[in-house]
C-alpha cells in the first residue's frame, strides 16, 4: 500500500501537481489516468522520488518516505520495480544481463540461481530465445517485456508503470495489461499504472484516479467511470465520436 | 556565478562518485571493462602521435641548429626532454580528452535521456558511483602507462627520423639521450598524468550526467565536457609545474 497525502509540485512557476492525496492498494492495479501533460509521468516520478516534491507526505506502508535517507531511499527502492515510459533498458547489456542486473548488484545467490530466476521471469513475459539480444534488436513490445521481466525479477513490492503500451498495437497492449495485471494479484504487488487509454481503463482498473492540470478529479473503479458525472472525466472518457455513440445509448 | 555553481555541483556530484561501492566485485568488473575501452584502446593513437611528434622535434630541432659550435647530441637531448616533460603528459592528455573525454560524456548523456540512469536510482544503486567511479579508477590507473609508451615511442621516433633523414648520426642521438638524464622528471610526469585522468573522465562525466533534453544536447555537452576538460588541463599543467619544478 502507498499512501500519498496533500503533495504539491512546481516546475518554476507551473504548478504540476496540485494538492494530490491518494491511497493507492496492496494487490490491485492501481491506475493514474488523465490527458497528455495531465501530470501523471510527474506523479509517478514524486512518488519515487525522482522528482523532490515541495510539500505534502508519501507513505510505504507507513515508512515516511520523505523524511528518508538517501541510504534509507536506497535500500526501499530494491522493493520497487519501474516500468519506464521508453522501457530505459542497458543498451550496452543483453537480455539477459537486463534482467540479470539488478540480482548481480544486490543478491546473495550463486550464479546458477540467478539463471534460474532469469529464466523463469522471461518465460513469465513469454519471451523465449532472445536471451542474448541487445535491446536495439528488439521490437517495442518486446522491450517492454524485457522491461518487466526486469522490473518483477527481485520480487518487488511496489510495481511503478508508465504508459507501459504506449506505442504498441491494440492487441498486444491488451497483452501488456493483462500481464501486469496477472503478475500484480499472483505476488500481491501494490502497482501503479500510468496510462491514457481506456481500452486498458476497462481491462485491467481496479482502482483508478483521474487527474486533470495536476489536480485529482475523480477517484473510483471501471464500472462507476461510466456512470460519473465529473465534466472533465467525461471529457476524458467519452472523447471519440464511438464512445460519445455509446455513451447515448448507456 | 553560473561557474561557481558549476563547480558546486560539480564537487557535489565527486562526492557521491567517491562513495562504498555497493558490490566490490561488480565495480572491480566495471573498472576492466573501461580500462580496456579508454586505455587499451586508447594506446593505438597514442604510438601514433608520439612517434611522429618524436620525429618532429627532432627534425626542427636540428634545422634550427646552424651553430656549428653545438654538439649535435643536443638535438637527442632535446627530443627525449621534450617527450617527457610536456610531450607524454600534456599533448597526449589533451588529444585523451578529445576522444575519452567525448565518448565518456555521449556515453552518460545519452542514459541520462533514455532514462537509463533513473532506472538505475530506482533499482537502489547510486548510479553516479556505479557509472563514473570506475572510468576515472580505469584512467589513473592505466594513463601513466600510457605516458610511459609515449615517452619511449616518442624518443625511438626521434632516432628513426634522425637515421633514416640523416639529420644525425644514431650514436650521436642515442648519447643525447643519455646526457643528463633526470629521472625526476618522469615522476612529475606521472604526477600530471594522473591528475589529468582524473580531469579527462570525471569533468566530461559531469556534463554527461547533468544533461537535459535530446540528442542535440548530448552532443552539446560532450563539446562542452570536451573543452573544459582541455581547458583545465592547461591550467593545472601551469600550477602542477610550479609546483614541481619550481
Ligand atoms: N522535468 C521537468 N521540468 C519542467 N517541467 C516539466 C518536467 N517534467 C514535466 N514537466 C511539465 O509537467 C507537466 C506534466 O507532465 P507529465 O510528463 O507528468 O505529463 P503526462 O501526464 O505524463 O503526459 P503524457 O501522457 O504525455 O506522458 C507538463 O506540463 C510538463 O511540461
Ligand atoms: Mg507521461
Amino acid at each position: 500500500m502507498i499512501r500519498v497525502e496533500h503533495i504539491y509540485k512546481k516546475f518554476n512557476t507551473e504548478t504540476v501537481l496540485n494538492d494530490v492525496s491518494v491511497t493507492f492498494e496492496e494487490g490491485k492495479t492501481n491506475l493514474i489516468i488523465g490527458k497528455s501533460g495531465s501530470g501523471k509521468t510527474v506523479l509517478i516520478k514524486s512518488i519515487i522520488g525522482l522528482h523532490p516534491i515541495d510539500s505534502g507526505s508519501i507513505f510505504y506502508h507507513d515508512r515516511d518516505f520523505v523524511s528518508m535517507t538517501i541510504k534509507q531511499k536506497q535500500e526501499l527502492r530494491r522493493e520497487m520495480g519501474k516500468l519506464f515510459q521508453g522501457s530505459a533498458l542497458f543498451d550496452s547489456l543483453t537480455v539477459d544481463d537486463n534482467v540479470r542486473f539488478p540480482l548481480d548488484m544486490f543478491s546473495k545467490m550463486t550464479t546458477k540461481e540467478k539463471s534460474k530466476r532469469v529464466n523463469f521471469c522471461l518465460d513469465r513475459v513469454n519471451l523465449h530465445n532472445v536471451k542474448s539480444l541487445y535491446p536495439a534488436e528488439l521490437s517495442g513490445g518486446m522491450k517492454k517485456r524485457v522491461a518487466i521481466a526486469r522490473a518483477i525479477v527481485q520480487n518487488p513490492k511496489y510495481l511503478f508503470c508508465d504508459e507501459p503500451n504506449s506505442g504498441l498495437d491494440p492487441k498486444t497492449a491488451i497483452v501488456i495489461d493483462n500481464l501486469i495485471s496477472d503478475i500484480t494479484h499472483e505476488f500481491n504487488i501494490t502497482t501503479i499504472v500510468n496510462t491514457h487509454d481506456m481500452n486498458s481503463v476497462m481491462e485491467i482498473g481496479e482502482k483508478i484516479m483521474f487527474i486533470h492540470q495536476g489536480i485529482k478529479c475523480w477517484e473510483g473503479t471501471k464500472d462507476d467511470i461510466l456512470t460519473s458525472n465529473d465534466k472533465y472525466l467525461n471529457d476524458f472518457v467519452f472523447a471519440s465520436n464511438l464512445a460519445k455513440k455509446i455513451k447515448e445509448t448507456l | 556565478m553560473k561557474i561557481l555553481e558549476q563547480i558546486g555541483k560539480y564537487f557535489i556530484l565527486m562526492n557521491r562518485v567517491f562513495s562504498k561501492p555497493e558490490k566490490n566485485k561488480i565495480y572491480y568488473r566495471q573498472v576492466l571493462k573501461e580500462i580496456e575501452s579508454l586505455g587499451i584502446n586508447s594506446i593505438g593513437i597514442v604510438i601514433i602521435i608520439s612517434i611522429f611528434m618524436g620525429a618532429v622535434i627532432t627534425l626542427q630541432t636540428r634545422y634550427n641548429l646552424e651553430n656549428p659550435l653545438i654538439p649535435l647530441y643536443l638535438i637527442g637531448l632535446t627530443a627525449r626532454d621534450s617527450m617527457l616533460l610536456e610531450f607524454s603528459s600534456t599533448i597526449v592528455g589533451l588529444i585523451l580528452a578529445g576522444k575519452v573525454g567525448s565518448s565518456i560524456a555521449s556515453e552518460i548523456g545519452h542514459m541520462r535521456i533514455t532514462e537509463q540512469i533513473d532506472a538505475l536510482e530506482i533499482m537502489g544503486v547510486n548510479s553516479a558511483s556505479f557509472l563514473i567511479l570506475p572510468k576515472i579508477i580505469a584512467a589513473v590507473l592505466f594513463n601513466p602507462i600510457l605516458t610511459l609508451i609515449s615517452m619511449f615511442v616518442g624518443v625511438f621516433g626521434g632516432w628513426a627520423a634522425a637515421v633514416v633523414t640523416g639529420a644525425l648520426t644514431s650514436t650521436d642521438y642515442i648519447y643525447g639521450i643519455q646526457y643528463w638524464f633526470i629521472p625526476f622528471y618522469i615522476t612529475y610526469s606521472l604526477v600530471k598524468t594522473v591528475v589529468f585522468a582524473i580531469i579527462i573522465t570525471s569533468v566530461p562525466a559531469f556534463f554527461g550526467y547533468y544533461v537535459k533534453g535530446g540528442a542535440l544536447e548530448v552532443g552539446r555537452s560532450s563539446t562542452k565536457g570536451v573543452v573544459t576538460s582541455s581547458v583545465l588541463i592547461l591550467l593545472f599543467n601551469v600550477i602542477l609545474t610550479q609546483l614541481l619544478l619550481a
